[in-house]
């Protein structure tokens, strides 16, 4: 079904006054950011159809196994086997419909299948790490994985990373293209990860973390953690037409 | 009753492994006549080629059509098989490299033309947040001085930057994410 996006001749576009939410580019604690963040101001680039269009990608684009990253192998991977899922909802809580939600992550023993990890932590034969599926109409996705493991990292003395599993959205349009990373309860490395503190505000910092759901373990088999995730709103209620 | 929207994070060095090879790229395909090389070289604030970068392009297709539910101007074609949209990492000297076709020119405010442009995303490792710019095309010149972004911009040589410039049979437009040459980003 086909959104009206005219306001008179004025597209609609997506609400800026949310994205303050987000990191600030320089955030110096994080060191990869002092050479990497942009100095000059960023300049406002009104949504014009360029911004309020974006790729689609549906159902018929991902396999029927893609969101198990435990069945990608001959055997299973070694790890705490845990469902990850939520909703994908939009600034005024509707589901985001039919939108491709790709995850990431180490493995079990904070491991990433990537070149570039040099991590002494063992590799798992079993596990890529990569996966995706699209939401229904209700918003839901739905993973099976691991839980990842923690990771040191070079970014200060005795640096290591708050387990996460890093998730990529499109929604609806280029303006409202999201990646972040999923936090778990309770972990006790939050105060040391600048990137996980790179979000200014406590609560902001709250949604990034996921929430331990009896109701979807799976009695004698997985874990369970919820994950909703909101993406940026629109300027004004689009009519149905 | 408006909920606020889940923050931002850095995609991190290793976004290679959920890269899936389904988007690419090649928005078309290499025999295509009208096909065009948009490369360059993505450095950061002290000149270093930025060897983990993930950039994205977003753009309309060569009549000016993006496929996608709210473009609604039926009078401009589809194409099949052209979705718009590319992907790709860039390599240990910093370079990407799409192949595409220049976008036909789309609405911009208040209906005025847009000179033909791709939107572009950086993300990498040190970026909390995706960098935004767009690319226009120096075979362009009256459009891009009419077009409603670019006359915008006061800075003369930032809109310069934005034009991409041909070289070796292509378009390149180099990124830089910091410093005295910074690269154009917006704010979307």
């Amino acid at each position: 079904m086909a959104q009206r996006v005219t306001r008179g001749v004025e597209l609609v576009g997506y609400r800026r006054d949310d994205v303050e939410v987000d990191p600030p580019y320089l955030h110096p604690d994080y060191v990869a950011t002092r050479t990497r963040s942009p100095k000059r101001p960023l300049l406002l680039l009104p949504h014009t159809l360029s911004e309020v269009t974006g790729p689609v990608y549906g159902h018929d684009r991902v396999g029927e196994l893609d969101h198990d990253l435990t069945r990608q192998h001959d055997g299973e991977p070694l790890g705490e086997r845990i469902i990850l899922h939520g909703r994908v909802l939009d600034g005024d809580g509707r589901p985001v419909r039919n939108t491709l939600v790709e995850v990431w992550q180490a493995n079990s023993a904070g491991r990433y299948l990537h070149a570039v990890d040099r991590h002494p932590a063992p590799l798992d034969p079993n596990f890529t790490g990569a996966g995706r599926c699209v939401t229904d109409d209700e918003g839901r996705y739905r993973f099976v994985t691991v839980k990842p493991g923690a990771y040191p990292w070079g970014n200060h003395p005795n640096a290591w990373r708050a387990a996460h599993v890093h998730v990529s959205l499109f929604g609806p349009a280029f303006a409202t293209r999201l990646v972040t990373q999923m936090y778990f309860p309770g972990d006790p490395l939050f105060f040391q990860d600048p990137i996980f503190n790179s979000v200014r505000d406590p609560k902001d910092r709250e949604r990034m973390i996921s929430a331990f759901d009896l109701d979807q373990t799976v009695p004698e088999w997985a874990l369970a953690y919820r994950f909703d995730v909101v993406l940026r709103g629109r300027e004004a209620t689009p009519m149905e037409d | 009753m408006t909920f606020p929207p889940t923050p931002s994070q850095t995609v991190g060095p290793f976004f290679h492994i959920g890269i899936d090879s389904f988007i690419g790229p090649e928005l078309v395909a290499p025999d295509r006549p009208d096909a065009v090389r948009v490369f360059g070289t993505v450095r950061d604030g002290e000149g270093m080629p930025v060897i983990d970068a993930l950039i994205e392009v977003w753009q309309a297709n060569a009549a000016g059509r993006y496929a996608h539910p709210e473009d609604m101007r039926e009078h401009v074609p589809l194409e099949e098989g052209f979705d718009g949209f590319g992907r790709t990492c860039t390599d240990d000297e910093g370079r990407y490299e799409f192949l595409t076709v220049k976008p036909g020119s789309v609405p911009g405010p208040g209906g005025r033309p847009q000179a033909p442009h791709i939107d572009v995303s950086v993300f990498a490792r040190g970026l909390l947040k995706r960098l935004v710019t767009r690319v226009y095309f120096p075979d362009e010149v009256d459009a891009n001085e009419a077009d409603p972004l670019l006359a915008s911009i006061e800075d003369l040589d930032a809109r310069a930057g934005l034009v991409a410039v041909e070289d070796d049979g292509g378009l390149r437009f180099d990124i830089n994410l910091q410093g005295d040459r910074e690269t154009t980003f917006f704010a979307v």
